[in-house]
């Protein structure tokens, strides 16, 4: 299985999101993330996929997506050849003999803490995939109470692009 | 178009009359009442049919048959739900439709009003495009949209849903631009290096065979592709949904391929070294087994839908675009050459694969099909229901122009046949049009025959009586042993009866010496009849391939009943 990023422009209307995640229910496709916001357009949103499945499977996406009328543009972003973000609130349990722990952590990735309670801590933090999975894998030995992931957004590397087109 | 004030049902009917609509079919009810009350003296056609689902059919049929665009219309609630096999046969098989449903009130959407139904979200994986139009000012811009969409590109249903008090406001009409839709920009032109591509894999194929599909009736290619055929000495195989695209019965025509194929077509295909792909999609009732399909063959795909290269079939030679344009460029490029030893090979295929069934005292489905279409010389519509007589018909009947075989393809939609023969013979009123319908299929729009009686709609249903779900028996027979679950139609209504009930004509035919002369004297009434064909219960359709089966993978011929 690989992953693909797909970063798509739609026309902004109520029913555009149902188009697009209708289509990948009725076409059997993986949706690992989805997140849209708004544009510099306000009529145009931008819905970042991440799919999963084999090459066939998401030449397929890409054409399918680009079948449907709402969507303006549909964009494949390589990882390396892109500037991918996620956002993650994460509480955990933490008792106070082990704060020190979570601050450490805290500091060394670049994390914040955003809410401290009795038994919890909420920490928030953002970062491409590989960063994200570095700090949950940190914070490992904490008992997890809640967690909510924007999923992926990405744009181009637009410096890449320019400069040398076949580094990484 | 005048300008002035207007209400959105005035706007709709306006819009449907300035895109050249002159029939819809469709059912009234309490959502569409405004839009009603237009027609009620507009310039457009209206043809009342008993059930939404034959009004949906009646559009599919009304528009392979011209080629025109079909709209049909229907209240919310209940009445769109009832559309949705309709539009689910249309988008399977590429049908250019427009569906108007009415909705309640935007005030009221949500609120699980009466008759509220979500036919916007359902109807999402099953059309083309749809639409709910909350604002009255963007009406006139839907309408003309959707028939854009439905028409262009690779054609397909669209659906609009129009709450009531969109209906009754008042804006004043405006003059609508072009449409400007920058997500949709379908190509027509193909690409030139893949045109030459494809002149030299022509040239250098010892064993081409030209797979053509509904794709060339759509892009209105049928002349070109006969051009290009009589040029090229390629022998071709259509589709179900290709039929008529090239005329059966000609030397070079192979008949349908897949799993109820003729097996010359299938045994071509094994053999080639060369597949020319055209407006096809490689579906699983074709090519069975993708990994076996064609094994020596280069593989070139010409399609208006990207999406369809590379979905189900490898290609070597990918070329997106418009067929017409396409064969017109290819006419123009292409040596004739005369493949002596290939059409060699392909005769002595049909002579040792005939075409053939056993003929026996019972009055035989494929006799009665054959029959037909010596009589007509295959120049009449013929409409199908699904199942065994379905597959008869695609064998035995030979189409010799586009737009004259209607047959529920990608959906295999049983209570097709009666209803698109409707809409057929609405769109195309000086051609004879019979519908051929299963005994099973034919309950499922029957009350259509009220339809056919009250516009005195001379379409002639001939309904292949076997008792059976016969498709269905045929696999349980091979596959399940026999154990005919569900399958036997214990108790069929007299439909001669039916039909006198509904004041139309009827006869019954039982003996095979009664074939002709029935098809004889029915074809030269005028008005509905209906024809009750008594025929073999548990005639098999072969050849046949299983299920992923390989093109030469026969199973069911030769073995004795037990
Ligand atoms: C709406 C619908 N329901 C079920 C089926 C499954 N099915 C396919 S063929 C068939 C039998 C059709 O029987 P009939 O119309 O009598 O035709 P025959 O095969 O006997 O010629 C059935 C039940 C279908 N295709 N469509
Ligand atoms: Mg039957």
């Amino acid at each position: 299985m690989m992953k693909k990023i797909i970063s798509i422009l739609v026309r902004n209307h109520p029913g555009v999101l149902s188009h697009v995640a209708g289509l990948f229910t009725r076409r059997g496709y993986n949706i690992e993330s989805i997140a849209a916001g708004e544009t510099e357009n306000p009529d145009v949103t931008r819905i970042t996929i991440v799919v999963a499945g084999d090459e066939t499977i998401l030449e397929q996406v890409t054409k399918q997506l680009r079948k449907l009328i709402d969507v303006i543009k549909v964009q494949d972003l390589s990882y390396s050849k892109s500037i991918t973000r996620e956002l993650v609130l994460l509480t955990i349990f933490s008792p106070a003999e082990r704060r020190a722990e979570v601050i450490n952590v805290v500091n060394t990735f670049d994390a914040t803490m955003v809410d401290i309670a009795d038994k919890t801590v909420t920490l928030e933090f953002v970062g491409n995939a590989r960063k994200v999975s570095t700090i949950m894998k940190a914070l490992e030995g904490f008992k997890v109470k809640e967690i909510a992931r924007t999923g992926l957004v990405a744009l181009p590397l637009e410096s890449q692009a320019e400069r040398n087109p076949n580094m990484i | 178009m005048t300008t002035g004030k207007k209400t959105g049902s005035q706007l709709v009917v306006q819009g449907l009359i300035d895109e050249g609509v002159e029939t819809i079919f469709g059912f009234p009810g309490g959502a569409v009442i405004p839009i009603y009350d237009v027609l009620y003296d507009a310039p457009v056609r209206h043809i009342l049919t008993r059930h939404e689902q034959g009004a949906a059919h009646a559009a599919d049929g009304y528009a392979r048959a011209t080629g025109r665009t079909g709209v049909c219309l229907a209240t919310s609630g209940p009445g769109a739900t009832n559309l949705v096999t309709g539009l689910s046969n249309a988008y399977m098989d590429s049908v250019p439709m427009v569906a108007l449903t009415g909705q309640v009130a935007v005030p009221m959407i949500g609120n699980d009003s009466f008759q509220e139904a979500d036919i916007y979200g359902i109807t999402i994986p099953i059309t083309k495009h749809n639409y709910l139009v909350k604002d009255i000012n963007q009406l006139q811009r839907v309408i003309k949209e959707a028939f854009h969409i439905a028409k262009t590109g690779r054609p397909g249903p669209v659906l609009i849903d129009i709450p009531k008090d969109i209906q009754t406001f008042e804006v004043k009409a405006r003059k609508i631009g072009e449409v400007r839709l920058p997500g949709y920009t379908p190509s027509t032109k193909g690409h030139p290096r893949q045109i030459e591509a494809i002149v030299r894999a022509i040239r250098n194929a010892r064993r081409p065979v030209i797979y053509a599909g509904g794709g060339v009736i759509a892009s209105g290619a049928s002349a070109e592709l006969k051009k290009f055929v009589r040029k090229s000495n390629i022998p071709i195989t259509t589709t179900l949904m290709g039929k008529g695209a090239y005329p059966d019965g000609d030397p070079l025509s192979l008949g349908m391929p897949g799993m109820h194929g003729t097996k010359y077509s299938n045994y071509a295909i094994h053999e080639a070294d060369l597949i020319m792909a055209m407006g096809v999609r490689f579906d699983d009732r074709v090519a069975g087994n993708v990994q076996k399909f064609a094994p020596l063959a280069k593989i070139i795909h010409i399609d208006i839908d990207p999406a369809e290269i590379g979905k189900r079939m490898a290609v070597d030679i990918p070329i997106v675009g418009d067929l017409k344009s396409i064969l017109v460029m290819l006419n123009q490029k292409i040596e004739t050459q005369t493949r002596k030893r290939w059409l060699e090979r392909i005769d002595r295929l049909k002579e040792e694969y005939p075409l053939t069934y056993e003929k026996s005292g019972a009055v035989k489905p494929q006799f009665i099909i054959q029959t037909l279409s010596e009589m007509t010389k295959g120049q009449i519509i013929v409409s199908t229901d699904v199942g065994q007589h379905q597959m008869w018909a695609a064998l035995f009947y030979q189409t010799t122009e586009p737009r004259r075989f209607l047959s529920s393809g990608g959906a295999g939609t049983m209570g097709y046949g009666f209803p698109a023969a409707i809409g057929a013979q609405v769109g195309q009123p000086d051609i004879p049009v019979v519908a051929l319908c299963g005994d099973g299929s034919f309950q499922m729009c029957i009350q259509e025959l009220a339809t056919v009686r009250m516009y005195n709609i001379p379409v002639k249903i001939f309904i292949f009586n076997n008792g059976y779900l016969g498709m269905v028996r045929q696999w349980q027979e091979i596959f399940n042993d026999r154990r005919y679950s569900s399958t036997h139609l214990e108790f069929n209504p007299d439909f001669c009866k039916v039909a006198a009930g509904y004041e139309i004509p009827a006869f019954r035919v039982t003996q095979t010496a009664k074939v002709k002369p029935t098809i004889d004297k029915v074809l030269n009434m005028e008005g509905p009849v209906l024809v009750d064909f008594r025929v073999a219960p548990e005639e098999n359709v072969i050849p046949m391939i299983p299920p992923g089966g390989g093109q030469t993978e026969f199973i069911g011929e030769g073995e004795d009943e037990e």
